[in-house]
């Protein structure tokens, strides 16, 4: 029955182009607008660090003074070095790094490339097996190195491409800002995307290209890259120079393995406020916030407004789209009335219509589905040539592929369903009597 | 012509013309809002920077130790004045559409930030960058010599500055501003001057309201005042001007690194800068073309449809006497009545997704003109939709109506 049915719409379409070619155009045009908006509104809403992503908390503590104290307000979003440190040094999580990010000019041992400036991060030793950070060659650091200030560095694939040709430099020499460090490890690729550890350096498409042990870089005063917010003594404490105590400038991260681990964390987070204010740092009763990665980027929003806003965009054109369609179905169906009139007087039951009419619907689906797809594609690529962070990210995965055909027939369906319904309420012998 | 006959005839197909009217409902709203969007953009877009942007460039280098500021400035600034065709190389820290220097809290007192006016841009200028950078000055008096303090900090301590008008207007609205003070937590300002217009660095991240809250301070060069220099040369020249400050970076202080992306004119700058915004113009002006479109072969579809449908009425209707005027108008003023039950649903719907989208964006009220504006380009659009099918409907013979088909 199939089968007849889709004959029958094969010809009812073929037999009308010009509308068949409108309703067609306009499923792909709404589909297409609707699926480039979402694929980038789905990659950019995306998981970093996907199955690792909801062990990894970011604790946040209030050191500030009480003036501008508001009800109910937010912690800072970093930490002080001094918090830092005593969080990292209580090693109360799994697994717990400080860090913060660098701009620092590198050099391999050979000086015949200039100096170059590159991104870096700069960190404690958990970073690597706690983001899962894949090594090409060689591993990280470990607590001891970081104590001991050691001048190791990591570097990632693409620097090690540029300095030593993509060959194994796990002991070769690196120069950073005139400071020769020992080479312990190469990344492989790796570029957690939104680059969410550190927000304040942008939040797409960024990727350090060395990484350094906190306290050595720290020692060595490299240069700093990042936010930093101050209040009392040390406001406006901008400068080269690390930011003073009174300054939230680094990141911590901690890995949290069970829900009886986050919970006794928060509470640690809380005791230690009550005791840094029983010793006077802290002046604000405790207020401390424990949020995971992907509760943390949703409170930083870091998808761009201009995106949603796209998006919503989009839809609202695919909704006029579909209201189009259905009232073409209609004036379709209804010029057809005859024809149904006959098969009905021929014994064909409402039902059975109605099932013939969702096939010619659903064939315009299709069609509109698979031109929508190539609309979309079109409009990934529009997407890429934009000279936004993101724009290189935006590419259809499968899933969204199926995503597009389920919306474009679904909804051409849901559009067939009415005026298919409207076709077969005419009554047989008024469309027979008139001829 | 009579209306009501016409509204009799659409009770008998109300499935159809409900669904014209929701489409023009729907592209109503968008429509409006879409439209908004644009000229809120394209607003952000035309911002007054204030400054002379053609004959702007900005050059900035980094790499060296905080202790070397002054020498740096002083190798800098000579060996940048010997370049041909060179106006003037002055010290700053941020141009508008450039890399954010200076944003900070600004209050009413001392110390608190309980009696807040907002966070402002310090732009901060060492001497001759206020006259390289063009502004106007409309109040007050332009910097003197002793004007220029040292800043160790982000800004001089203690300073007399200039404040641009919208600052002046949101902190002390309807008084003068001269002579006023107010403190960045404890570093304290007095204004002596106001200029016409200064835009931040970025102007977009701050809304609509606050793109020119900037306090411009005279500075002298040395402690954080140094590493990104003003250059000013003839517009024409500009371009070669540059190109051959960034070579002589090299030969003039080796050993400090040039920020290739500081380093362009302020015009090539702000198109960076609104760049995305162009974009989103563009694209909402796709989708207002695109719903236009759609909207306007939809309803010569439906029209066309029930033309066809009425072939045998129309012809009776002219063989009892309807001129062919009369099957015009009948169509035009079926299709206005559609379209104006949709344009009343759409100014709910239109007020609506704005409110709805000032819950989400920092977007002001959608002005009521927009509502009329929407109102005729829909009216429009249906006539010249409705045409093409109504004279076919015109054309229909009276014979018709003696055939059985």
């Amino acid at each position: 029955m199939f089968g007849y049915y889709l004959d029958l719409a094969l010809r009812s379409l073929r037999r009308n182009k010009a509308l068949t070619v409108l309703m067609v155009l306009a499923i792909a045009l709404g589909i297409g607008a609707s699926m480039t908006t979402l694929t980038v509104l789905h990659v950019l809403s995306g998981d970093p660090l996907p199955g690792r992503s909801d062990t990894l908390y970011y604790p946040q503590i209030d050191p500030r003074d009480d003036s501008g104290q508001m009800p109910g307000e937010e912690p800072p979003e970093q930490v002080t070095l001094i918090d830092g440190l005593n969080l990292l040094h209580a090693k109360r999580a799994d697994r717990q790094a400080l860090m913060t990010g660098g701009y620092v000019p590198v050099q391999s041992d050979s000086a015949v490339v200039d100096p170059f400036y590159v991104e870096a991060r700069f960190t404690t030793a958990d970073f690597f097996p706690m983001f899962g950070a894949p090594f090409r060659y060689g591993r990280g650091w470990n607590a001891f190195d970081d104590e001991t200030r050691a001048r190791d560095v990591v570097i990632n694939g693409e620097l090690n491409g540029r300095l030593f040709g993509g060959a194994d430099s796990v002991g070769r020499t690196l120069r950073i800002a005139d400071t020769r460090f020992r080479i312990v490890g190469v990344l492989d690729d790796w570029a957690p995307n939104p680059h969410f550890y550190d927000l304040n350096t942008g939040s797409f498409g960024r990727t350090e290209q060395v990484f350094v042990p906190l306290q050595t870089a720290m020692g060595l005063k490299l240069e700093r890259h990042g936010s930093n917010d101050c209040w009392g003594k040390g406001a406006g404490g901008v400068g080269r120079i690390y930011p003073g105590e009174s300054c939230v400038w680094l990141q911590f991260w901690v890995q949290l393995d069970s829900a009886a681990k986050v919970a006794a964390y928060e509470q640690f987070l809380v005791h230690y406020s009550q005791e840094q204010k029983a010793l006077g740092r802290f002046v604000r009763p405790p207020n401390v916030r424990l949020r995971n990665v992907m509760q943390w980027l949703a409170h930083e929003k870091v998808v761009p407004d201009d995106v949603r806003l796209q998006t919503g965009l989009a839809f609202g054109f695919l909704l006029v789209c579909l209201v189009n369609t259905i009232g073409l179905m209609l004036a379709k169906f209804m010029r057809r009335a005859a024809d149904l009139g006959v098969r009905r007087a021929l014994g064909a039951s409402k039902r059975s219509l109605f099932a013939q009419l969702l096939v010619e619907s659903g064939v315009v689906g299709i069609v509109g589905g698979v031109g929508g797809l190539l609309l979309a594609g079109l409009g990934l690529w529009a997407v890429r040539q934009r000279p936004s962070s993101y724009a290189a990210l935006a590419h259809l995965d499968g899933s969204m592929l199926l995503v597009t055909f389920a919306l474009a027939l679904g909804s051409t369906l849901v559009a067939g369903m009415l005026p298919a319904w409207r076709a077969c309420q005419v009554p047989p012998a008024l469309q027979l009597k008139s001829n | 012509m009579q209306i009501r006959p016409i509204l009799a005839a659409l009770r008998r197909h109300r499935l159809a013309t409900l669904l014209i009217a929701m489409e023009i409902a729907l592209a109503c709203a968008v429509l409006c809002n879409a439209c908004f969007l644009v000229v809120q953009r394209w607003k952000l877009i035309q911002i007054n920077s204030g400054v002379d942007e053609s004959a702007l460039a900005v050059l900035t280098v980094n790499g060296f130790d905080p202790s070397q500021a002054a020498d740096l400035n002083a190798r800098m600034l000579t060996g940048l004045r010997t370049i041909p065709g060179m106006q003037s190389v002055t010290l700053i820290n941020q141009v508008p559409f450039g890399t954010q220097a200076g944003a900070a809290g600004i209050s009413h007192d001392p110390g608190s930030f309980k009696n807040t006016i907002g966070v402002v841009d310090f732009v901060l200028g060492g001497p001759g960058t206020y006259q390289a950078l063009g502004l106007k000055l409309v109040e007050g008096r332009l910097p003197q010599a002793d004007d220029y303090r040292p800043a160790t900090n982000f800004a001089p301590p203690d300073a007399q500055v200039l404040v641009s008008r919208a600052l002046a207007d949101h902190a002390w609205p309807g008084e003068s501003p001269l002579g006023k003070d107010f403190w960045c937590d404890k570093l304290h300002f007095r204004v002596m001057g106001v200029v016409d217009h200064l835009a931040r660095a970025h102007p977009h991240d701050w809304g609509t309201q606050a793109t020119e809250w900037t306090v411009f301070t005279p500075t002298l060069p040395g402690g954080s005042l140094a590493g990104t220099y003003l250059l000013r040369a003839d517009p024409h020249d500009l371009p070669r001007v540059l190109h051959n400050a960034r070579d002589a970076v090299a030969k003039i202080a080796p050993d400090v690194v040039l920020d290739q992306e500081n380093s362009q004119t302020v015009s090539d700058l702000r198109t960076t800068y609104f760049e995305s915004d162009r974009i989103m113009i563009n694209l909402l002006l796709g989708v207002i073309v695109t719903l236009l479109g759609v909207t306007a072969l939809g309803i010569v579809g439906l029209a066309s449809f029930w033309v066809q449908q009425r072939r045998r009425q129309i012809g009776i209707r002219r063989a009892i006497g309807a001129t062919r005027g009369d099957i015009l108008r009948y169509f035009q003023i079926e299709n206005f009545l559609i379209v104006s039950g949709g344009i009343v649903l759409g100014m709910a719907l239109a007020f609506g997704l704005n409110l709805l989208l000032m819950q989400h964006y920092e977007l002001p009220r959608l002005p009521v003109h927009y509502l009329p504006i929407g109102a005729l380009t829909l009216w429009g659009l249906g006539q010249l939709a409705v045409l093409g099918p109504a004279l076919r409907a015109a054309a229909v013979p009276p014979v018709v109506a003696t055939r059985s088909v």
